[in-house]
């Protein structure tokens, strides 16, 4: 290896097959650089041809007094080749700590969530599109089974498409690697006015760390302030165990009761009582009417003296929770979409799909069920009476969905129903399934006719491309 | 390169060849048998002769406690269900093999890897790593950065960073895992012949030397054949049936 060793990196240098350009950023552990791939290892031509841009992040390694920056260095290491998809940059390589320890990643085009960050209060519409985007990569990173633990706007990239891109994850925790830095440190670990209570306590096996986090970042957004300050010490960061935040309407008055019904159960204390996944989060974030209010909604002060004391007393036994990982969280609390069709389908048919739908249920009690139902439009524009037709019909598929779903006696925090207005019914659960991460879609199979072989059948379609798993449901005739 | 490493075989002649087949269709490069070759199961004579062959191809072997035991007279520290085994084994062998088992050396180094059966502090003690304070006892004990060991049954994986912290880490099956250099490992990829973990699956690990990158696997085998001859060749039929639930 023909690493610099310890010399300083300075522009123009080269090694291991790279060239650093210039340094982008210095952060407070690690150092960017743009870089050129000398040997053309990583051939990832773009649209235009070009070479994708890639930098180098370069640990700063100074002070060997405090060995956070090289373990979160390792951690990262560790955890980046692991890591795929559009919700996080591409992974090309990393150097060793006998030379020059680095690593090689996409340089992302876009911004950061930060300088978005400093226009807080932004428009309600724009926070709960960020919020959404944001728990979506949440969801797509806690399926591969790595928790961020440091969710803030400076982590939070935007591709040029708008979809969100997380990075760093120095202090991240995979629950099928080993977490070096659960072993090499006691203090919380984390940043001061985003960290979650449990990360405090020193926890950092909670996927709903996360949501926590996202919570915070949505207040700020939203009100333009911290809901817990920006402490630096210890037991500053433990005031968020007992102290609850002033509800953000009382900042922001325009601020809609159900996105400080979402926010402050962000912020519950208990990981519990959050949301149980991201996707459930951006769930409801994008269908806010299916949204269970609670007193959260209307709360307009923060809890009384009394409240907070007692909660103090707790803290101060307070052990930490149950150990758990990324995945069984997710697996534990799935989406499972139950596609109906309430015109063509038969009663029969209706009842398996509910027998099923219950059984799924039972063996998995923390899923949420999405009751689905396609009023097939015609692809042409309509007029007035047909839109009034349409509204008419849409209440009824409505009610009739309510109906199906009541012998099931769920939770109404659980369930949520979707009349969705498309041309054609395949595509429309297919794409309902991708953007609200479901993990498993009911279909009924009305079985086979003559019409079917002509017009191709809904189900087989959904089972050919959805990307979770498909349970196709036959009536029981017997 | 790519080394599999395969441990406490206790002469399990069904559950080595599950492994062997699954490393193969992994492109395994090297093999490394860190001892117990024989003891508790009946197919020693299979069991040897294929290690010898894999040793004449490159591979590297070890001696363990149960394949020591065979040289002594006595089988001195040995439970008495241990003992009986060995002396069954003993008849079992030929003197081709007890020659083979009595040049095997305790451990071995290769480039920054140490291959030993029991510990790094005293290997032909064979005292067991059964915790933290065994695993940093024996990483402190080599040079080495990676150790690969077995004699405990249990997959585990033990590391140590710049500042003397030890970890300790149940592995996840078929979940690559990059060892950073930037600390030491203790390897134990469990048993292959007799697990104890619950799992009656095979264990053994593999390490790519160029990503740096070791995965362990469970390989499922045909241990109810393992336990019947067990049971056929009259040796204590609790050594067949823990086969049945690997404990």
């Amino acid at each position: 290896m023909n690493g610099p060793g310890h010399h300083k990196l300075h522009s123009g240098m080269e090694f291991d097959g790279y060239r650093l350009e210039e340094k982008l950023h210095t952060g407070g552990m690690a150092a960017l650089w743009r870089v050129t791939d000398l040997r053309e290892r990583h051939p990832v031509a773009q649209e235009d041809g070009t070479q994708l841009p890639l930098i180098m992040k370069v640990p700063l390694l100074y002070s060997s007094d405090d060995p956070t920056a090289i373990v979160a260095f390792e951690v990262e290491q560790m955890i980046m080749p692991k890591l795929k998809g559009a919700h996080v940059p591409r992974y090309f390589g990393a150097g060793d700590f006998d030379a020059q320890p680095y690593i090689v990643m996409e340089q992302i085009a876009g911004t950061s969530l930060r300088s978005r960050f400093e226009e807080a209060p932004l428009p309600i519409a724009e926070v709960v599109d960020i919020g959404i985007r944001v728990a979506h990569a949440l969801q797509d990173l806690h399926r591969q089974h790595v928790i961020h633990l440091d969710v803030k706007p400076s982590n939070i990239m935007f591709r040029p498409d708008g979809t969100v891109v997380l990075i760093d994850f120095g202090l991240s925790r995979h629950d099928r690697l080993p977490d070096l830095l659960d072993e090499e440190f006691r203090l919380p670990m984390g940043t001061g006015p985003y960290i979650s209570p449990e990360q405090v306590l020193g926890v950092r096996n909670e996927p709903r760390s996360d949501l926590f986090s996202l919570g915070v970042l949505l207040y700020h957004l939203a009100t333009g302030q911290r809901p817990f300050g920006h402490p630096t010490s210890v037991a500053g960061l433990k005031k968020r165990l007992y102290r609850d935040p002033i509800p953000p309407r009382n900042h922001r008055s325009d601020l809609p009761s159900w996105l400080q019904e979402i926010i402050l159960r962000c912020l519950e204390v208990e990981p519990r009582a959050r949301f149980d996944t991201a996707a459930q989060l951006a769930l409801l974030l994008q269908h806010p009417d299916q949204l269970q209010l609670t007193a959260r909604a209307e709360k307009q002060v923060q809890d009384g003296y009394l409240s907070v004391l007692k909660r103090r007393f707790q803290v101060a036994g307070a052990e930490p929770a149950l150990s758990q990982s990324a995945s069984d969280q997710l697996s534990r609390a799935p989406i499972i979409v139950a596609a109906l069709d309430l015109t063509g389908g038969t009663e029969a048919l209706a009842e398996s799909l509910r027998n099923i739908t219950r059984r799924m249920l039972q063996t998995e009690p923390g899923a949420r069920l999405a009751c689905l139902t396609i009023r097939k439009v015609s692809r042409i524009g309509m007029d007035e009476s047909l839109i009034q037709q349409g509204e008419n019909i849409h209440v009824k598929q409505l009610v009739d969905l309510k109906h199906w779903a009541r012998p099931l006696n769920l939770n109404p925090d659980k369930i949520t129903f979707h009349v969705l207005e498309a041309p054609d019914p395949a595509s429309a659960i297919i794409d309902y399934a991708h953007s609200n991460r479901v993990d498993h879609i009911i279909i009924g199979s009305r079985g086979s006719s003559a019409l079917r072989r002509y017009l191709g059948s809904v189900s087989a379609q959904v089972v050919a491309e959805a990307e979770c798993t498909v349970t196709v449901v036959k009536a029981n005739e017997k | 390169m790519l080394i599999a490493i395969i441990t406490d075989l206790h002469a399990n002649r069904e559950a080595l060849q599950a492994c062997l087949t699954h490393a193969e269709k992994h492109k395994v490069t090297r093999y490394a048998f860190l001892g117990d070759l024989v003891g508790y199961g009946a197919d020693p004579r299979w069991v040897l002769d294929t290690v010898m062959d894999y040793v004449r191809q490159g591979a590297w072997a070890l001696i363990g406690n149960h394949d020591a035991a065979l040289l002594q007279g006595d089988g001195q520290s040995m439970n008495p269900i241990a003992r009986k085994v060995v002396d069954w084994t003993r008849a079992q062998v030929t003197a081709e093999q007890l020659d083979f088992i009595a040049k095997l050396p305790y451990c071995i180094e290769w480039e920054d890897i140490l291959f030993v059966h029991a510990n790094a502090w005293a290997p032909e003690k064979w005292d067991y790593i059964d915790g933290v304070m065994e695993a940093t006892r024996s990483m402190h004990a080599t040079r080495a950065s990676i150790t690969f060991c077995g004699h405990v049954h249990m997959p585990t994986l033990f590391h140590i960073s710049l500042t003397g912290k030890t970890g300790e880490f149940t592995p996840m099956p078929e979940e690559g895992i990059p060892l950073s250099r930037q600390r030491r490992w203790l390897v134990i990829p469990g048993s292959a012949g007799q697990p104890r973990d619950g799992n009656p699956a095979a264990c053994y690990a593999t390490f790519d030397t160029d990503s740096q990158v070791l995965t362990y696997y469970r390989v499922p085998y045909d241990a109810e054949t393992a336990c019947q001859k067990i049971i056929a060749a009259g040796l204590p039929a609790v050594l067949g049936h823990r086969l049945l639930h690997g404990n």
